[in-house]
Formats: structure tokens, sequence, C-alpha cells
């Protein structure tokens, strides 16, 4: 295990550190401590690696992540995993705003909260926040699955795409052409699988599916309320 | 489109023209509003109205052909460790695989770097097609993120962060379900054949503030190596500079409200934005209030056409320009050799803008394989590269005539102005006169 201590050395230097392993990848499992809230840590990595962050993250966390596993051992600001490719963010207490932002692949846990905006123009990636999430989340939402074992805020799903959203409590709204959805044996099956690889104990039976209308799929004049 | 079967007497209303008359009952009839591609359509100040003043007693000029007159140009060496080095500063702007073919990005690229030029990813990702026939290539980071990867990223020479277009400052993009076929949909993670409206805003941050945070991000994940541009449609420009700079740009692109669209609303396109002429003295003004004019390079579009506007955007203090409108009319775009078929759309050659409808006879503004099949990637290239040529040359007779051995040491003193309201947008004399309205000299 390789530490790079953030008292003594800079974002800049971690960053470069992770990178330039990258190919020989002759060390596999990184520590960083005192993080103290600074932005794009551990960001564009793209080795099958595991970076464990001791404390809170500022924005952007773990940016653009390709295989690795990066696990926030805190809180983590703005844009945690934005454009995450493939590999596991985990984050053991609250994300902030557009967590998993536009990701494209790879699986994003959330232990505590997300902020609002969560999962906005997702674009595959999955998504597991075993708290509750903000307004807007999953907004244009591309492809990919949000699971939320608390709360939803409003508008969730708002101008969605092909993203499946799951939510065990109360949604505050929809958002235009999101509508409920029935919860069919493969999305009991999907759910399921979802919460078990985010290690989330939860009871798929217990939510609700939420989708696309589909309604604002081409301009229409009945829609022009929603333009 | 002519007037021929109007008899004498019959006064056309100018509050109610044609045009207007019919975009009345075409409104009626479809109860949406009309969407179209190319840029501002209505007569507006620009490069058409400054001259330059040549040298003759009090300057003296160059030798054409003999005397060097240099063009070449750096972008980028703020904070990137890779700056693009370009052999003219006529570059292509961006313009997304969605809206135009494989082929057509492809022979942008041809013809960009043929002449040593960078051409411009757009809304929809970089294709192989394009990184490969690019020396150098500019990958856009945009509100829709679509096919945005750091692969691709890393394979950039440049990143361009776009807050807005001088088509529509403040509005997403849309493409429309003809153009959405299997491979655009694969690129951007969309069923096929939907009408698609991508972002206005980023997804990941809102203020400046944020913005510095982003751009250190992509600058901490590319390593530090690329340039980092800003793209902002020109509208509180002199504002949206000076926070590009502290944000942390390399170079900004400023597209004044000329510049050349896809598909937007026609509303939007012509009632939105300020013209080039406008915008670029408010860029220069506020890069060298934060002394970081030519630190940070200025890049103009808007309504390039030739060598004069790419001179004269040059001696009102751009760094280089960007051209897309002219770029496509270079490969073919309104090619009367496609007349008749142009003529079964119900338009002709030299007014086609329906971008978005994707049935362009010339290949290019289109997703259709047979459509598409007619621009050749290569001889398109060519002619990118010839009309690149010509520019440079026309730019450097100016540059010449005015003494100057390199195009950037072009200056507003070069130029005035042939009527009032371009003086006073352009800040620069009144032909025959000391007087810049507004700026108080006579
Ligand atoms: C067909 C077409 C597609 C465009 N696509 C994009 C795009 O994807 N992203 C972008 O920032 N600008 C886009 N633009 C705007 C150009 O980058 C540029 O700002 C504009 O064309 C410059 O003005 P000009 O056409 O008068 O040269 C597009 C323009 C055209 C004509």
């Amino acid at each position: 295990m390789k530490t790079v201590d953030l008292n003594t050395s800079t974002v800049r230097e971690l960053n470069q550190a992770l990178h330039d392993q990258a190919k020989q990848c002759d060390e596999r499992e990184w520590l960083v401590t005192h993080p103290a809230g600074t932005h794009a840590l551990a960001c564009g990595l793209d080795q099958n690696i595991s970076v464990d962050i001791e404390g809170h993250a500022g924005y952007y966390c773990a940016g653009m992540n390709q295989k690795a596993t990066v696990t926030v051992h805190g809180n983590a600001g703005q844009g945690l995993a934005e454009n995450m490719m493939s590999g596991v963010v985990r984050v053991t207490g609250d994300a902030s705003q557009s967590a998993g932002a536009t990701g494209h692949g790879g699986l994003l846990v959330v232990e505590g909260n997300a902020s609002a905006r969560c999962g906005i123009s997702m674009k595959g990636i999955d998504i597991v926040v075993k708290g509750s999430v903000g307004h807007m989340s999953a907004f244009m939402g591309q492809a990919g699955r949000l699971v939320v074992c608390g709360d939803a805020g409003d508008a969730l799903g708002d101008s969605l795409y092909e993203v499946r959203i799951y939510v065990k409590g109360e949604v505050a709204s929809l958002g235009a052409d999101c509508i409920e959805k029935e919860m069919r044996e493969e999305h009991i099956a999907e759910l399921s699988e979802l919460l078990q690889k985010a290690a989330i104990d939860e009871d798929p039976k217990t939510f609700r599916r939420y989708g696309s209308a589909r309604q604002l799929y081409h301009f229409k004049v009945d829609n022009a309320s929603a333009y | 489109m002519s007037d021929i079967d109007v008899k004498p007497g019959q006064r056309e209303s100018a509050t109610f023209d044609r045009n207007t008359i019919h975009e009345i009952q075409r409104a009626a009839t479809t109860g949406i509003y009309d969407i179209r591609g190319f840029g501002a359509k209505r007569k507006l100040p620009n490069f058409d109205d400054l001259l330059f003043l040549g040298a003759s007693m009090s300057r003296y000029p160059l030798e054409g052909y003999r005397e060097k007159c240099a063009t070449d140009v750096t972008l980028g060496d703020r904070f990137a460790s890779k700056p693009l080095h370009l052999q003219t500063p006529i570059t292509i702007a961006g313009m997304s695989f969605g809206a135009l073919s494989a082929n057509a990005k492809e022979a942008l690229g041809r013809g960009a770097s043929e002449v040593g030029t960078s051409t411009t990813t757009g809304d929809g990702g970089m294709t192989p097609e394009e990184r490969d026939q690019s020396r150098h290539l500019v990958y856009q980071y945009l509100p829709s993120r679509y096919g945005m990867n750091p692969d691709d990223l890393r394979k950039a020479d440049a990143i361009e962060v776009v807050l807005g277009q001088g088509a529509k400052p403040g509005g997403g993009g849309m493409l429309l379900g003809q153009k959405i076929t299997e491979r655009v949909a694969g690129m951007r993670t969309l069923p096929v054949g939907i009408d698609q409206r991508s972002a206005c805003r980023h997804p990941d941050w809102t203020g400046p503030d944020d913005l510095a945070i982003k751009i250190e991000e992509l600058r901490e994940i590319t390593d530090w190596e690329k340039p980092i541009y800003i793209k902002i449609g020109a509208s509180r420009t002199y504002y949206d500079v000076k926070l590009a700079v502290k944000a942390g740009a390399d170079v900004i692109v400023l597209d004044g409200m000329q510049g050349g669209t896809a598909a937007t609303q026609e509303v939007f396109i012509e009632h939105v934005g300020i013209p080039t002429l406008a915008a670029i003295p408010q860029a220069v003004q506020a890069l060298q209030e934060m002394d970081m004019h030519r630190k940070v390079q200025l890049i103009v579009s808007g309504g390039i056409r030739n060598g004069a506007d790419v001179a004269k955007a040059m001696a009102l203090g751009a760094d280089a320009v960007a051209i897309g409108t002219a770029a496509l009319v270079a490969l073919g775009c309104n090619d009367p050799k496609w007349d008749a078929d142009y003529r079964k759309l119900g338009t002709a050659a030299g007014f086609y803008d329906d971008y978005h409808e994707g049935r362009d006879p010339a290949g290019i503004s289109t997703q259709d394989p047979a459509l598409s099949s007619r621009l050749d990637p290569v001889a398109a290239g060519h002619r990118l590269a010839n009309y690149l040529r010509v520019l440079t040359m026309e730019a450097q007779t100016l540059a010449r005539a005015c003494g100057k051995s390199h195009l950037q040491h072009l200056e507003p003193e070069d130029l005035v102005a042939l009527n009032v309201e371009a003086a006073a947008m352009a800040r620069v004399p009144l032909a025959g006169t000391g007087w810049i309205p507004g700026q108080g000299t006579y």
C-alpha cells in the first residue's frame, strides 16, 4: 500500500503519481490522507487500482474514472465521479450536487444522501444512494439506473430519456415526461442485483419504478407547454 | 426570390414584407417555431463597414511576395505544457458529427491539416475519421457531454469548454430525429430517431467560480498538457471575457451573432446576441485591462468570409479566427451543381439552410448514406485547403499594405469605419475624421 499525505504533497503530485504508474500498475492500493476537501482528487484514473481517501473530498473527486475503485471515507463535493466510464466509486458520507453527472458506466454508491441533480444527464452509469436525493435528479438521464433507498426531491427524472429509476421512499414530484411504471419481475431482479453490488441491504420489492413516458421524443404541438 | 411577377403599384409593406407574411402563415399552419441552420441572415454592421488605411508617406508598406509577412500563431501557452502552434490563424470551428456527415468531418480535418491549422469536434463526440485526419484537433466539452470520455480527451490537442454559441447564446443544441441514425445515436447514447435537445447549461457546474474548479479537473485529468479554450457566444462580452480569464482559460473563443448553427429556432438566431464587430473591442478591452491581451489568446468567429475579414478581426485584436459556414461552403455546401436537387426541396443553391432536415443534396449536413457519399472527403478537403490558403494570402496582402511583417502586427490604428454604427462598435474613427462615437474624441 502506498500512502500519499496531502499535508505534504499536492493534488498535482498525487494525480501525476496515480497516472504515471498506470502502465506498469505495480502499486494497486493507494491511501490518501488529509484530503481536507481538496478538489479533483484521484480524477482521470484508468487502471484497476484502489484509492482510499481518508476524509472529505472537494469537487469532481474520481472524475472520469475508468476501472479504478475509489472510496471516500467522508463526504464528497460537487460532481463526484462525474462522467465516470467504469469502476466503482463509493462515498461513506453525503455527496453534493450532480453526483455521477453524465457518467457512462461503472457503479457509484452514496451511503449517505446525495444533493440536487444526482445522476444528471447520466449515460449508462448505475447510481445507488442509501439515503435521499435532491431535486432534479436524473434530469435528462439517457441510460443507466438510479436507485434511491430514501426519498427523492422535486422534478425527479425531468425530461428523461431511457434511465430506469427505483425509489423506495416518497417522491416529492415527478418532472416533465417522467411517470411511474409497473415493477415487473425483471425489474425486481435487476434492482436486487444492483443493491447486492452496492452492498446495501434493502428489499427490492418495496421500491417503485419510474421511467420516461417518451412523449417528448418528438416535437409536437401538443407538447408546447413543455418546451 | 424574384420580383418578376409583381406589377408596379403593388407596394410591398416594409413591416409586413413577404418573408414576414410567410412566417405568420407558416406558424399558423404548423403551430411550432421555425428551426433552421446557417447564421443570422439580417443585415448587421460587419467587417465590410471597415477599411484599411494602406501605407503611404507616414508608414511604408512591405513588398508583396518578397518581404515576409508571417502568419503563424501559438495558442494556449498560458498554462498548458503543449500549446498549439498553427501555420495560419484561420481555424475550423466546432461542428458536430451528427449535424455533419462523417465524410464532411473528415474533409474538414484533411483541409485544415493540409495548411497546418486546427479543426474542432462538436456536440456529438470525436470520430476516428476526424482524429485520424486532423493534425491539430480541439475537443469540445459541451453541456450535453455526448460521447465525452477520458480516452478522447487525452487524444485531443486542446479542450474547448463551450458555454455558448453566437447563433444562440443561452440556448442548447438540437438534432432532429431524421439525423439520429444508429451511429449518431450510439455515440450520443440516445434512442435512434428521436428529436434530441441538448442542455444549455453544464450539468456539474454553474458560475465562474465552479468553472475554475472544473478547468482544474480537466487539467488534472490530462496532466496540464492541453490548452483549455472557453467558447462564449457574444452578448455581455466584456464581463464574460474577464470571468473566463479568471476561471483559468488559456484561450477564449468569441462567437458573434452571425455565427452559424446546425439547427436553432429562427427567432433565436436573429434576435439574441451582438454582432461580431461589436464584440471584439469589448473582449480586447477586458483582456488589456487584465494585462492578458496576447497572453490569453482570442479566437474570433461569426461571419468570417474572406481575407479582409480575417485581417480586420486581427487588427481589432484577435489572435486567430474560426470559420464554420464558410468552411462548409468551401467543401461544397450550396454548390450550384446541386441546384436541381435544392429546388426539389423548395429552395435553391445559395439559399439552403435546412441543415436540421438531414436532406442536404451536397452530402454535408446529412446522415443519409446515399447523400453523404456524394461528398468525396479528399477532394472536398483540397477545396477547403485552397480556400484557407486564399484567406491567408488575402490577409497577408492587406497586412503588407499596412507595413506589417506579421499578421499579428495589424492594429486598430490601421482601420477606419464607413459609418457611425461601425465606428462606434469597432471603436475606430469614422473615415476621414478622428471621431470615434462614444469615446469622446474628435
Ligand atoms: C453545421 C454547424 C454545426 C455546428 N455545431 C457546433 C457545435 O457542435 N458546437 C459549437 O460550439 N458550435 C457549433 N457550431 C458553431 C460554430 O462552431 C461556429 O461558432 C460558427 O459556425 C462560426 O460562425 P460562421 O459560421 O459564420 O463562421 C456549428 C455551426 C454549424 C454551421
